[in-house]
């Protein structure tokens, strides 16, 4: 229970729809009986299918493409090509960055990556167009390709990544206790349920794209300048989204491609990507290598840190997966070191899978203070309390609120952490051996401006519009909230439209930032329009409270009355009414009032405008504590977790139940992360050969225990509006540590390379 | 476009008929069909689907002999109280096999026509050369991603691994297949790969599996399936057993013993050599550790695959241990 939640128990089911409130996901109703309508499930006039062809080959050129066959199957419209397909403008990047290129082609005739988009296909039909794309005849030239994190050189340093204070190599070599070890996570896939995809209309110079979407007005953006028209011109729509994880924030090759399609055709285009595409046109999270050099005093206080990382990205692209995030703020150090280099190697430019950066370098620093633990005898746990950071060490500035103590202390009892042996292999049922192991999380508070509309109706109902998202982690039930307890009314009598970039604009739903952004842009249009409905009663001749001796009114449960009760009291439909108005609309935004349009625009459709999260006097970040049983198997090497109890610090929860929900679906993507999860590369084809959902394991049902959550936040004003923190990806930060802790404990094995398979044990 | 022709088929002499055309394969469930011509492995030239033929799907269990109609639905004999009496192995090795979604739609006789997970196998665009696919093209999974291939029955044709849990208890108590004309052994109706990977079982044009037969024994009253998979649910087998087990009188010697392997050859694989080995021989830890390591003395690993060798015997010996305890 929160601090939030002990303030007002015991309170009444109103208490339910406010913010702060358990309530359901008022989506859920249209999710379960099929009502709500995916991108994919447009049905439009006159549709068409077009159906990508890959390459087979991960580096070298693009020889010549026989398109005779495909041409002339039936049912076949257009067979697209470099050397066919529309030229499109080059569109800047997700800083605002102008591109140096001029132009822009999605079908490429050079290949970097096995898998990469060389042409297309577009018929009557799916089925049409899936057997003429087979049919498309692909030459080749074909060059050595680097296949991964193995093949290159030590790589591109990447100075901004550079942390350091203190003589970091000088006091580990001088530090009385050592540890030092090399932590590797593979390359991970996202794996949405929803596959990528989208559908694209024209309608003259106008563009509809029907596209699950975690940042409509980025991407509307990217094709508003592929295509040389307004931004306004374009409208994306994605109220419904099956899952992104971080992989849907982009206008992407392929999307590029069936828009250019539609255009050429003159006929709205779907495209899906198909399950072994979804592994290659799109990148996942990039393959890590860390060194994690720990020197301590005989007390275990901690003395040095040195830390040495290396993330794959692509040929033809830059991804860096930030792997001194965590290392630099989670424990107290006075000599700090940490680097990075990026390495090229032929794949798809990687992405953004949960916690991009915090995932996997939590792992590093994680696993590494586990070692030095067990390297001086000292409890894992009591570890992290001696070398516990009361400020932030690397920005030395305040936390705005850290409950990592609280967090700690919280999950130990709940998990009965006193009760652990502490001698690896020394807890065992039968065949099993049993280990408990515990790890710390945290993710930074992504801050940014934002906007939304409220809107007042004849009939007393609410409507609130954004173009943020909801992918399901509950975005229309807590906007639904912060509007009924803001404006006093039912909940049911808010409707909450979101997924349309026509709507209120909205920056990208990534890095746990849209709960904060988006409750306070609510809280602030919904109070924008209860100050005109209450001006317009007392000021309007019409109104019943005409001439009260009130400077305000109340309302509550969708009543509008007196401050002191003392006068007349009307539901608001009847006060609508009376007034003769339709409705009251009203925009609130959190934008700074010396903001440019152009800055403006920039703040919706680029990252570039985000507020630091050490801006000012504070240091702002989410944290938790994982606790994990797991059972390993003496002559199998299997590993299961039977056990996860995690103690978060999101600040306030502005709905709990959801909080929870999305805490575990963390944890969750962190047991696969753990224990099963590997894009597999065939080093002579470069090829993924996992890349389907049979092959690529994620945990299912009986893989994952009861996991228990327990809040420990408490309302941190420094972070949002309303004091919550980020939610979404904290809960996968720190997990795979606290398993493979978990594994040592129970095997006397360190494995540093996940996932933990059971060849590794055996 | 790749058209088909469907025929649907009343009976089982129809079918017969019908399965002697040229490019004819049948389709009951269509769990492995429908799978395997999505991604272009599987192009039959008509589709026979017998799903409609009455009085295929029966399960006839008595202690001296089970008799499983092929339109039997794999839940269907899970479930059966019969079944787990007299073959408890046999309901085990159903209940860990697949999906509950794809148990439900699956046939007895067509998981006994499953075919490889071999990645290479699967994806005929990316990797035109596979021996099963294209006789003489070779085999791209020798060099490759091997993680999941056979240490057993290996050629150097193919190394995939038959994926199936049923069939491996059925190989373990000397079930026979039904074809009409023929009833084969299990164990010989499926084929290693050796120079002719693309024949996998020994079914002709114009055969089509009827029924399963189990003859009854103390061995399979007394059965378990044991399967170690990287998850808990829809998975296939690192390695598993299918092992049952009759003692003497005195309740420590072995008088009869049964174990086929599954997730480590090319077939369900009967370990004829861990049976004689402990025939005779006192249910101890030490002795059924240090016979079960008989199972692997032929086995070959291609790399990722090593650690096959060293899980299976430890599978089998644990699958035997537990039957031991439970008197």
């Amino acid at each position: 229970m929160t601090a939030h939640d002990m303030k007002h128990a015991g309170s009444d089911s109103a208490r339910l729809e406010a913010v702060g409130g358990r309530l359901s996901r008022v989506d859920g109703p249209a999710k379960i009986t099929g009502a709500a309508r995916y991108a994919f499930e447009q049905q439009l006039e006159g549709l068409t299918h077009a159906v990508l062809v890959g390459t087979t080959i991960a580096a070298g050129k693009v020889t010549g493409i026989d398109t005779r066959a495909a041409e002339t199957a039936p049912g076949v419209l257009a067979v697209l090509t470099p050397d066919t397909i529309m030229e499109l403008n080059s569109a800047s990047d997700w800083f605002g960055r102008q591109p140096s290129e001029e132009t822009y082609c999605p079908l490429v005739r050079e290949v970097t990556f096995s898998g990469q988009h060389i042409a297309a296909v577009v018929a009557e039909t799916l089925e049409q167009a899936v057997a003429a794309a087979a049919l498309v005849k692909v030459g080749y030239d074909e060059t050595p390709a680097i296949v991964d994190l193995s093949d290159g050189s030590d790589g591109i340093p990447v100075d901004a990544m550079t942390k350091e204070w203190g003589d970091a190599e000088a006091a580990f070599a001088e530090a009385p206790v050592r540890v030092c070890a090399s932590y590797n996570t593979p390359r991970e896939f996202q794996a949405a349920m929803e596959p990528h995809g989208l559908i694209a209309r024209w309608e003259g110079d106008e563009l509809t794209i029907w596209e699950p979407s975690q940042w409509l007005d980025g991407m509307a953006r990217t094709y508003a300048e592929w295509f040389g028209v307004p931004f306004e011109n374009v409208r994306l729509v994605s109220p419904y989204i099956g899952g992104g994880f971080g992989s849907k924030a982009l206008a992407l090759a392929h999307s590029a491609v069936a828009a250019a399609a539609a255009k050429m055709l003159g006929r709205p285009v779907k495209l899906v990507l198909n399950r072994p595409q979804n592994f290659t046109s799109y990148g996942g999270r990039a393959a890590t290598r860390q060194t994690v050099a720990i020197g301590a005093d005989k007390a275990g206080r901690i003395q040095s840190i040195v830390h040495r990382g290396v993330n794959e990205t692509a040929v033809d692209g830059m991804w860096v997966e930030p792997l001194g995030s965590v290392t630099s703020i989670m424990y107290a150090t006075p000599n700090f070191s940490s680097k990075q280099n990026v390495v090229r190697v032929n794949t798809v430019v990687p992405g953004a899978k949960r916690a991009p950066g915090e995932n996997p370098s939590a792992f590093g620093i994680e696993c590494a203070i586990d070692e030095l633990a067990y390297e001086l005898g000292i409890d894992p746990l009591e570890m992290r309390l001696i070398n516990y950071a009361e400020q932030d060490p690397h920005a030395k500035k305040a936390w705005s609120t850290r409950q990592l103590r609280e967090a700690f202390a919280a999950g130990a009892e709940a998990f009965g952490w006193a009760r652990r042996s502490r001698e690896p292999r020394s807890m065992r049922d039968g065949h099993q051996l049993i280990g408990w192991g515990v790890a710390a999380g945290t993710y930074p508070v992504r801050r940014a401006y934002g906007e939304a509309v409220v809107k007042l109706l004849a009939d007393g109902s609410v409507e609130v519009e954004s173009s943020s998202i909801d992918m399901g982690q509950g975005t229309y039930t807590i906007l639904a909230q912060t509007a009924a307890e803001t404006l006093g009314v039912p909940v049911e009598k808010v409707s909450v439209r979101l997924g349309d970039s026509h709507f209120a604009r909205a920056g990208v739903t990534g890095g746990s930032r849209l709960a904060g952004v988006m409750t306070g842009a609510v809280y602030k249009a919904a109070g924008q329009a209860l100050d005109e409905l209450i001006g317009l009663a007392l000021s309007d001749p019409r109104s019943p409270f005409h001439g009260l001796q009130a400077n305000t009114l109340q309302v509550k449960g969708g009543r509008i009355a007196a401050p002191r009760g003392d006068g007349p009291e009307f539901s608001i439909a009847e006060l609508m009414s009376t007034l003769g108005r339709e409705k009251i609309e009203a925009k609130g935004d959190t934008v700074p009032a010396s903001f440019t349009p152009e800055q403006r625009y920039n703040n919706y459709t680029t990252i570039a405008m985000a507020l630091p999260h050490t801006e000012g006097e504070h240091s702002r970040h989410s944290w938790c504590a994982h606790f994990v049983e797991v059972r390993v198997d003496e002559d199998f090497g299997t590993v299961r977790v039977s056990r996860v109890v995690s103690a978060l610090d999101s600040g306030r929860l502005y709905n709990p139940k959801l909080a929870e929900s999305q805490w575990k679906g963390g944890i969750v993507m962190g047991i696969g992360q753990a224990l099963l999860e590997e894009g597999i590369v065939d080093r002579r084809h470069g090829r993924i050969v996992n890349g389907n959902l049979a092959d690529y394991m994620l945990p299912t049902n009986a893989d994952i225990p009861d996991i228990q959550t327990i809040s420990v936040g408490i309302p941190d004003p420094h972070s949002s509006a309303l004091g919550g923190k980020g939610v979404g990806e904290l809960g996968i930060v720190g997990v795979a540590p606290a398993i493979a802790n978990a594994v040592f404990h129970a095997t006397g094995k360190r494995v540093r390379d996940l996932p933990i398979t059971l060849e590794k044990l055996i | 476009m790749r058209d088909f022709s469907y025929l649907r088929v009343d009976s089982v002499e129809a079918a017969r008929n019908a399965a002697a055309l040229p490019g004819a394969m049948l389709l009951a469930g269509g769990t492995t069909l429908i799978d395997l011509a999505k991604c272009g492995v599987a192009e039959p030239a008509t589709v026979i689907d017998i799903s409609y033929i009455e009085g295929l799907n029966a399960i006839d269990v008595t202690a001296d002999r089970a008799v499983i109609g092929a339109l039997a639905k794999m839940s269907h004999v899970a479930d059966n109280a019969e079944v787990k009496s007299h073959f408890p192995a046999v309901s085990e090795a159903l209940w860990q096999a697949a999906s509950a979604q794809l148990r439900n739609m699956a046939t007895i006789g067509g998981n006994l026509m499953q075919r490889t997970r071999c990645p290479y196998f699967r994806d005929p665009q990316n990797f035109p050369a596979c021996n099963k696919r294209e006789p003489g093209s070779g085999c791209s999974a020798i060099g490759g991603v091997t993680r999941g291939h056979a240490v057993l029955g290996t050629s150097e044709a193919c190394i995939a691994t038959y994926p199936g849990d049923l069939a491996i208890a059925l190989v373990a108590f000397d079930a026979e297949v039904d074809l009409g004309e023929r009833k084969l052994k299990v164990e010989d109706f499926f084929l290693a790969p050796g120079a002719t990977a693309e024949r996998e079982h020994d079914i002709r044009p114009g055969e089509v599996i009827t029924a399963i037969e189990i003859p009854g024994s103390a061995a399979a009253r007394r059965s378990t399936y044991l399967k170690v998979r990287d998850r808990q649910s829809y998975e296939f087998a690192a390695a598993s057993a299918a092992v049952g087990l009759e003692l003497e009188g005195d309740g420590r010697t072995i008088r009869d013993i049964r174990v086929a392997v599954g997730g480590v050859a090319t077939k369900p694989w009967r370990a004829r050599e861990v049976e004689d080995a402990l025939k005779g021989k006192p249910l101890d830890e030490a002795t059924v550790r240090k016979a079960s390591e008989l199972a692997m003395e032929s086995a070959v690993d291609h790399g990722a695959n090593h650690y096959k060798i060293a899980l299976a015997p430890r599978v089998i010996a644990r699958a035997i241990l537990q039957l031991g305890e439970t008197a």
